[in-house]
């Protein structure tokens, strides 16, 4: 499936929901924060929350600032 | 008496959160994380601001900010650098929100790319937007008692104005409004941006601030982790004048020693 995480086109095996994809990122899903199609998705709801193909994915997390 | 000591019970709170560190810490332009947990440590912080960015997806493994600088033992404080517009500014800290469940945010919302001075007109609306979606605004601003008002009469939960342009280390550019602000305020007042070194932070203080916020005048020291202990004096030295009330200053000079009993 295509998917544009945060701003890479990128191509995936299917992947079930948000958990899977972060999964398949290799990333630790408590130390991030998502947005699917431009809405905030809630950690607890990764698992129950589909991607689809053609979905925009931002993930962030906090990095050093001032 | 050691510095640490002083100041215990002099405690300040910010959108009814107590504190007793008068100094903010940033966690930009260190070397590494390690380096930025122990400058953060001692500087003696209890709040540091954080950024928001994309996750690097080409190296997932790569060190993590809150694996070094710990939400356990610092209260993070997210900003919206580099948002120009208050929905930019409102999109990252819902996400920063989501990230780690704080309401307790930094605005800054700036005119351009090179002086980095905010754009007031767009930050009272974005703290307007935020404060509609819950948040807690501690706002970074101009120097100028005016807008000042402005965002406090808005619910802003601390005033912020710059010293001088974010990371020109050129210390405060204008007493005489940072004491109008200060005078008019209801809310604490910090000085965020601009300090330079720790007689910046002195005077800051000794002006009347809250607490002082800063980053490169650390980050960028020959020695940061010196250079952030030096600040942590500062402030509590800058903190405990102001509270000590100064002499009155005169014009001629004022022998120490009695004028009678000479030989």
């Amino acid at each position: 499936m295509n998917l544009t995480v945060n701003g890479e086109a990128r191509t995936f095996e299917p992947l079930a929901n948000l958990s899977a994809l972060v999964s398949a990122l290799g990333l630790d899903g408590r130390k991030v924060a998502i947005e699917r199609n431009l809405e905030i998705v809630p950690r607890s709801a990764y698992g129950k929350t589909k991607v689809v193909d053609g979905d925009r994915i931002e993930i962030v997390h906090f990095i050093g600032g001032g | 008496m050691d510095g640490s000591v002083l100041g215990q019970d002099d405690s300040w709170s910010v959108a009814g959160r107590t504190f007793r560190s008068r100094l903010i810490v940033g966690t930009g332009k260190y070397k590494d994380y390690a380096q930025n947990a122990a400058a953060a440590e001692a500087a003696g912080a209890e709040i540091v601001t954080v950024a928001l960015r994309r996750v690097n997806l080409s190296d997932p493994s790569q060190p993590m900010l809150v694996d070094h600088v710990k939400p356990d033992r610092f209260t993070f404080l997210p900003n919206t650098a580099g948002c120009f517009t208050g929905e930019e500014a409102v999109r990252t800290l819902r996400l920063a929100r989501e990230a780690g469940g704080w309401d307790l945010v930094k605005l800054e919302v700036l005119s351009n790319t090179q002086h980095l001075l905010p754009d007031m007109e767009e930050t009272l609306r974005a703290l307007k937007l935020l404060i509609a979606d819950g948040f807690q605004v501690m706002v970074y601003c101009s120097d100028d008692p005016v807008y000042a008002l402005k965002l406090e009469e808005a619910g802003a939960a601390a005033i912020m104005p710059a010293a001088a342009p974010i990371g020109s280390g050129r210390g405060i550019q204008n007493f005489l409004n940072l004491g109008l602000i200060i005078e008019q305020s209801k809310v604490p007042v910090l000085v965020d941006a601009g300090v330079g070194t720790a007689s910046d932070a002195v005077l800051a203080m000794e002006a009347g601030c809250d607490a002082v916020l800063m980053n490169t005048a650390i980050a960028e020291a020959r020695d940061p982790i010196r250079m952030a202990g030096a600040m942590k004096h500062a402030v509590i030295a800058g903190r405990e004048a102001f509270l000590a009330g100064r002499m009155a200053k005169r014009t001629y000079g004022d022998p120490s020693s009695p004028k009678g009993g000479l030989i």
